[in-house]
């Protein structure tokens, strides 16, 4: 069947005021995080205010889309019917070089290849018509 | 001013546990209330205090129109997912210990099995919305899935295996067998637990906890009255909640290898008086082995990292060193969010647990583990 926007079953986000901006920059290929204007923190995900100086002020920095492995885990039993074509598949959580998190699927690589610390890139993939989300490969 | 024997458990009841009760959450609440209520030998109509669970559609006026209480006192809610019941507890020392009210109802039911699919419903819960912005769009939808991350890091970071997960899995079915309420009723072996598929690496099934209807209920009172009622009080020695670094998303946690409880335990155990090593039987919450193995380690019976090698030399069994899951936990009795772990520690300790009675059981303590981590321990010993 055809993945059409009718046919979607994953979940899907629903931004948030804070949070839109991150998700349209994904949109433009982009991994956007938000740094304090105030005194700098980088932190995701995305929030109101700062937890070191508890300003409300946002800059949003393009991420490197660099990073390492911190853990995995590999998913067998498909929980959404959404997954039930991509099981078994890697779910990575990654340490950005920026400090900061995120979790995102591993592709074209195999169960054997993921150890901590394996460097990987950040790759943008378009789930339906209006969504993009985080993927990632193994950093060459 | 301590909370430090200021009030007993003073009753304890449960209904059948199940796959399918064919009874309404609300009857399998009642049910158990009025077990609980029976075995303190206290009249529904003395309850002046309701804790209720905050994820069930029951609430406190429920009771109140159903039991004909004229005169209710105190009602709150815990919401710490799993680490509810436990941190209840804290909630209705502070309630009597206050003067508000002298005997607590807490009770939980759930028809978990027949009524829905528990594991993929949390994205609804509001302490799940970060997750279910940015995780479960990528395929991080249930429990399972996003709990696997931390048991794979310790994997990596101490060299704990997925046999030593196992060992908790089989003993817990064990007691689940001798308590005679649980709803798996075949021992397990280690080749089995080897042997069941992968849900979610490094996860197995009977690394997973079960889906099940039924109800359980707890009555709280203040240290006076519990002396005069009909069982052996069971004190309250020391109790804590604790939430971990970032407490809705365990993807960014400082250190992933260490829960809410870590911050719950010591106060818990400063305000009992007690050290681990005092500790005679545990029930240890279990939606997941690899959440028993990091508590173990979290509460202090061995050090980080050692979680392992520790429930590996039997030491969790009934005759080891320090017996968990009596009564066959949320992996083997049921899922009763951990209100069937407190039934069973004041079992122990009144030495009404049966089969799994844990000999000359003086001392002992009980955890609740919630949403991304949140934790709750309770000390208690028999009056």
């Amino acid at each position: 069947m055809a993945m059409t926007a009718e046919t979607y079953l994953k979940p899907v986000p629903e931004p948030t005021h804070e949070s839109r901006p991150y998700w349209d920059g994904l949109k433009s290929g982009r991994l956007l995080l938000q740094k304090c204007g105030q005194c700098g923190k980088i932190r995701h995900y995305p929030r109101p205010i700062c937890d070191v100086c508890y300003s409300f002020e946002v800059n949003w920095i393009e991420a490197s889309g660099r990073g390492t492995v911190h853990s995995w885990t590999i998913t067998h039993h498909a929980f959404n019917p959404g997954f039930k074509l991509e099981v078994p598949f890697i779910l990575l959580t990654i340490d950005l070089d920026e400090g900061v998190r995120v979790q995102a699927p591993l592709r074209g690589a195999r169960e054997a290849d993921v150890k901590l610390g394996l460097p990987v890139r950040i790759i943008f993939e378009q789930a339906k018509h209006d969504l993009v989300t985080p993927a990632c490969v193994v950093a060459s | 001013m301590s909370l430090k024997e200021k009030a007993a458990i003073t009753g304890v009841g449960e209904t059948a546990y199940t796959r399918m009760s064919g009874k309404s959450v609300l009857a399998l609440q009642l049910e158990a209330s009025l077990n609980a209520i029976a075995d303190a030998g206290l009249s529904p109509k003395e309850i002046d205090g309701i804790i209720p669970y905050s994820n069930s559609p029951v609430v406190a006026e429920d009771f109140v129109t159903n039991f004909g209480i004229s005169d209710l006192r105190f009602s709150a809610t815990a919401p710490l997912g799993g680490a509810s019941c436990v941190a209840a507890i804290q909630c209705a020392l502070l309630a009597i210990s206050g003067g508000v009210c002298s005997n607590v109802l807490i009770p939980i039911g759930r028809n978990g099995s027949s009524a829905g699919r528990i594991g993929t419903r949390v994205q609804q819960m509001p302490q799940f919305k970060v997750v279910g912005e940015h995780e479960m769009p990528v395929g991080a939808i249930a429990p399972a899935q996003l709990y696997a991350p931390m048991a794979r890091r310790h994997m990596e970071l101490f060299g704990t295996t997925s046999s030593q997960l196992g060992e908790i899995a089989v003993s817990t079915r064990h007691n689940a067998i001798l308590n005679g309420n649980g709803m798996m009723t075949k021992p397990l072996t280690l080749e089995d637990h080897q042997a069941s598929r992968m849900i979610s690496d490094p996860l197995r099934l009977y690394d997973c906890s079960l889906e099940s209807d039924g109800g359980a209920a707890i009555i709280v009172s203040g240290a006076d009255r519990a002396r005069d009622l009909r069982k052996p009080p069971v004190y309250v020695m020391g109790v804590a909640e604790g939430h971990p670094d970032s407490p809705s998303v365990i993807t960014q946690r400082p250190d992933m290898t260490r829960l809410g409880i870590a911050k719950a335990a010591p106060k818990a155990f400063a305000m009992a008086g007690v050290l681990p090593g005092d500790i005679d039987v545990a029930e240890i919450y279990d939606c997941f082995t690899y959440i028993v193995l990091c508590q173990l380690e979290d509460l202090g019976f061995c050090k980080k990292g050692e979680g392992g090698p520790f429930v590996a030399s039997g030491a969790i069994r009934l005759g080891g060193k320090l017996p968990i899951n009596t009564h066959g936990g949320l992996l083997s009795q049921a899922h009763m969010v951990g209100m069937n772990h407190i039934v069973e520690l004041v079992r122990q300790l009144r030495g009404e647990a049966g089969k799994a009675q844990v000999r000359g059981a003086e001392i002992g303590l009980v955890t609740g583990y919630g949403d991304m981590g949140d934790g709750s321990v309770a000390i208690m010993r028999r009056g």
